[in-house]
């Protein structure tokens, strides 16, 4: 019991600062990642439900592939491909071939933002689908444009029914960073990994792993109910 | 005065105008058709027969195993996922603890992390295993990669099966106790048939989690379909090898939605006036 307090604590011999910081970067990489998918997801879903055809089939393209791909496959293809991509297009342009590294922080929040926003675009739609067309017209009647009554009188709306949709998908978001430890990034996996094979208490450290993302988990929790409380304020006036 | 009714013409309909929307939608639309007509081209520009014909059969082994994995895990997670419900729906605030902590623990940690704990985690505890007899199957990394999605699947499906079961009404059960049927018989046969209809859209959404999460088994060397692309771009570094992937994950996941809608259509043709 000592034993694994000391290969959890701080400093030299312990393994708490690395894990630490393994946390961070996983935090940082789910909390960029989140801008990134609800914007895509929130257009997306816009067009799933515009009346035009084309626009409906693309934004249907759109989820039905990344809905389909393994996240871990849609990584690969973000991380190879990007490289690939960028080296073939600079050896075109300069006529010069060098070898160029791609981010591991940046393809994990490409390919894990994709991912979000297909699943977002969902919860968006359903919420869209919620607010009666009285709302639209409404906002027109007192004559505010087309973009105006989608800021002040829809998306409030909107993203009060979508909350409990998106609080799950940013649940599952934290989770999913767990993949980016397999292009190399330094998250809370990857550090607990290093920590495993090294000392060779494996099981200690993978399962403070799976304890570190219960917590964060729990934590989120908190932070939404919070959320929910303030997004459902304004109802109490009725 | 019979017959006199002329047919009616419908109007020849005005020319659709280039509106904004429709610009943008032509353009999206067109970007599709762009991305995925070079994808193709490029694909069969670079088609390698020596390449195709040395990865081929390992695709389709690879395949296999990820079939097999899923198929394996979704089953045994059902069975699993029974007790579970049960003592998650029971009264006895120990059990009903229990399952909750289970269930709690794996929905809210990530696949892979289990996945390790149980493959490199329970390494260490070797010479208790190998005690009692169980090292030889947590030897196997496709043994571990089972065990994990089931304790996993079944966290999942055991909350499919309780909100299903709970949202059948009370009085199903008060109708079937005033005509004398016994407990056990009502669950069976008036309560679960009427729960599987509700539960069946997310049983196969967890089956096709199940295979897209079936993938990080690649990670602790199980030689899936994930596993399979990976071993052959390490080797011949040509990214059609990802894309071929990607068209068969595809392909399976299309194959189950479809699937699920044909079963649902079918199964919930009593409820359709």
């Amino acid at each position: 019991m000592t034993e694994a307090l000391a290969l959890l604590g701080f400093g030299p011999t312990g393994w708490g600062d690395e894990i630490l910081a393994g946390v961070g970067v996983t935090i940082a990489l789910a909390l960029a990642t989140l801008p990134v998918g609800l914007t895509i997801g929130f257009f997306v879903a816009l067009g799933k439900q515009s009346e035009e055809q084309t626009i409906r089939l693309a934004a249907n393209i759109y989820t039905t592939i990344f809905r389909g791909l393994p996240e871990l496959l849609t990584l690969f293809i973000v991380f190879y491909g990007a490289q690939i991509g960028i080296q073939t297009a600079y050896a075109w342009i300069t006529g010069s071939e060098t070898v160029i590294e791609v981010n591991a922080f940046v393809s994990g929040m490409i390919a894990l933002g994709v991912v979000f926003s297909s699943y977002a675009s969902e919860v968006f739609l359903s919420a869209f689908r919620a607010i009666p067309k009285g709302q639209y017209e409404g906002g027109w009647s007192i004559g505010l444009s087309g973009w105006n009554t989608m800021r002040l009188v829809i998306l409030p709306q909107l993203i009060k029914i979508a909350l409990p949709g998106l609080a799950n998908l940013w649940l599952i978001l934290l989770k999913d960073t767990a993949l980016v430890s397999a292009v190399g990034l330094s998250d809370i996996l990857r550090q607990t990994g290093i920590a495993a094979r090294v000392t060779k208490h494996a099981f200690l450290f993978f399962g403070t792993a799976c304890m570190v993302y219960l917590l964060l988990a729990i934590i989120s929790s908190f932070f939404i109910n919070r959320i929910s409380d303030w997004a459902s304020k304004s109802e109490a006036a009725r | 005065m019979t017959a006199v009714t002329a047919k009616v013409q419908k109007p020849i309909a005005p020319p659709k105008p280039w509106t904004r929307e429709r610009t943008i939608g032509w353009a999206l639309v067109g970007l599709w058709i762009f991305i995925i007509g070079s994808l193709l081209l490029w694909m069969v520009e670079a088609w390698n027969p020596e390449l195709f014909d040395r990865y081929f059969p390992k695709y389709v082994s690879g395949l296999i195993i990820t079939l097999e994995l899923v198929a394996a895990s979704i089953v045994l997670g059902a069975l699993l996922s029974f007790p579970i419900a049960m003592m998650r729906m029971s009264r006895n605030w120990l059990l009903n603890k229990i399952s909750y902590a289970y269930v709690y623990f794996f929905r809210g940690t990530p696949l892979l992390a289990q996945t390790f704990l149980i493959y490199y985690g329970l390494g260490e505890f070797r010479p208790q295993l190998e005690a009692i007899g169980l090292w030889g199957f947590f030897k196997d990394a496709w043994n571990c990669g089972v065990f994990a999605f089931t304790l996993n699947t079944a966290a999942y499906q055991a909350e499919i099966l309780r909100g299903a079961i709970n949202s059948v009404a009370p009085g199903q059960w008060e109708g079937a106790a005033s005509l004398g049927v016994p407990k056990w018989l009502t669950f069976f046969k008036i309560i679960l048939p009427q729960a599987f209809i509700v539960a069946l859209r997310p049983y196969g959404n967890e089956i096709i989690l199940m295979v897209k999460g079936s993938a990080v088994v690649a990670i602790i060397t199980v030689y899936d379909l994930m596993g399979e692309t990976r071993r052959a771009y390490s080797r011949s570094f040509d990214f059609q090898t990802y894309i071929w992937a990607a068209f068969i994950y595809l392909a399976i996941v299309e194959i189950i939605r479809n699937l699920w809608d044909v079963m649902e259509k079918r199964l919930t043709r009593h409820l359709i006036r």
